[in-house]
């Protein structure tokens, strides 16, 4: 179906508007909130592509990062709150 | 157009919006707080309704067509969901701690309660 | 529009983020920054690969550059300094 293409293309958009937000944000904590942002969202757009491609095996992709990007999240609030060293 | 293509079309306008919104949010917020606040939840939501609209669209493709290849992919996309509400919460709180402890106070706070129970609890 | 064409519309907007996020890893004078510019830019070029329809290399990049990657550069920042002193 084309509209899950018109869709990622929207969502495409709005990942360029959190990179905005990586750009500009003054502290760090306001960086890791709109990198946050864009794991989320790339987990929309891959699950809308699999579907737009007729590939099922590429959702999988999504289960995986959907799990993994917590690993950096996580790690990077550990060294602000002063966990690390 | 069917009934059930509209049912799609629906859900993708959900999805969407809430994403725009939730990007927005992050750029138009005045603090780390209220960012945060508006960009967790308002992506979530619209990932969980772009989720539904890819599994009604493979369960209306299974069937049509009976391929045993789109209950694989509704199936898949649903454990997606639930890894991604499971993770994102969990993040989101542990990004508002760290912001707290690393000294970013919430700027036009009135009251502060965390600040108090730190305050309170050990001094 | 044809599908051809959304797809490299799709592959444009991924990639003018892969160009912005690389230019801030390589600007940031704060390295924690610089650690999440480049967190960020390998999300988005597994995102790439994912378009360019090679799934096993965007799980492979997936797997490598935003978890292990990250971390290992967070521990590695903890152990020493944060900020990058200027050039002599």
């Amino acid at each position: 179906m084309m509209a899950f293409f018109y869709a990622m293309v929207l969502v495409g958009i709005a990942g360029l508007i959190s990179v905005l937000r990586l750009i500009l944000g003054p502290t760090v904590p306001d960086r890791v909130v709109g990198v946050d942002t864009l794991n989320t969202l790339v987990v929309a757009g891959m699950v809308l592509l699999g579907a737009a491609y007729d590939r099922t095996i590429y959702i999988d992709i999504a289960i995986v990062y959907a799990l993994l990007s917590y690993i950096g999240t996580l790690v990077i609030a550990k060294y602000l709150q002063g966990g690390l060293a | 157009m069917n009934y059930v293509e509209t049912l799609i079309y629906i859900f993708l306008g959900i999805s969407v919006a809430f994403n725009l919104l939730g990007s927005f949010a992050l750029l138009r917020f005045p603090d780390v707080y209220t960012r945060l606040h508006g960009a967790t939840k308002c992506t979530t939501f619209g990932t969980i309704f772009a989720v539904f609209a890819v599994v009604t669209h493979a369960l209306y493709q299974l069937h049509r067509t009976g391929d045993s290849k789109y209950l694989q992919m509704a199936l898949h996309s649903f454990i997606a969901l639930i890894a991604l509400l499971l993770t994102n919460p969990t993040g989101a709180h542990a990004i508002a701690k760290a912001a707290h402890l690393s000294g970013v106070k919430p700027v036009r706070a009135v009251v502060d309660a965390y600040e108090e129970k730190l305050g309170g609890g050990s001094e | 529009m044809n599908a051809v064409d959304l797809d490299m519309l799709i592959q444009a907007i991924i990639l003018l983020g892969v160009l912005i996020t690389a230019y801030l890893t390589i600007r940031y004078r704060d390295l924690l920054s610089a650690a999440l510019a480049s967190a960020a830019m390998s999300l988005l070029l597994s995102l790439e690969f994912y378009t360019l329809h090679a799934p096993d290399v965007a799980i492979a990049e997936a797997a490598v550059g935003a978890g292990v990657v990250t971390a290992v550069v967070v521990y590695g920042i903890a152990k020493t300094e944060r900020w990058e002193s200027e050039a002599p």
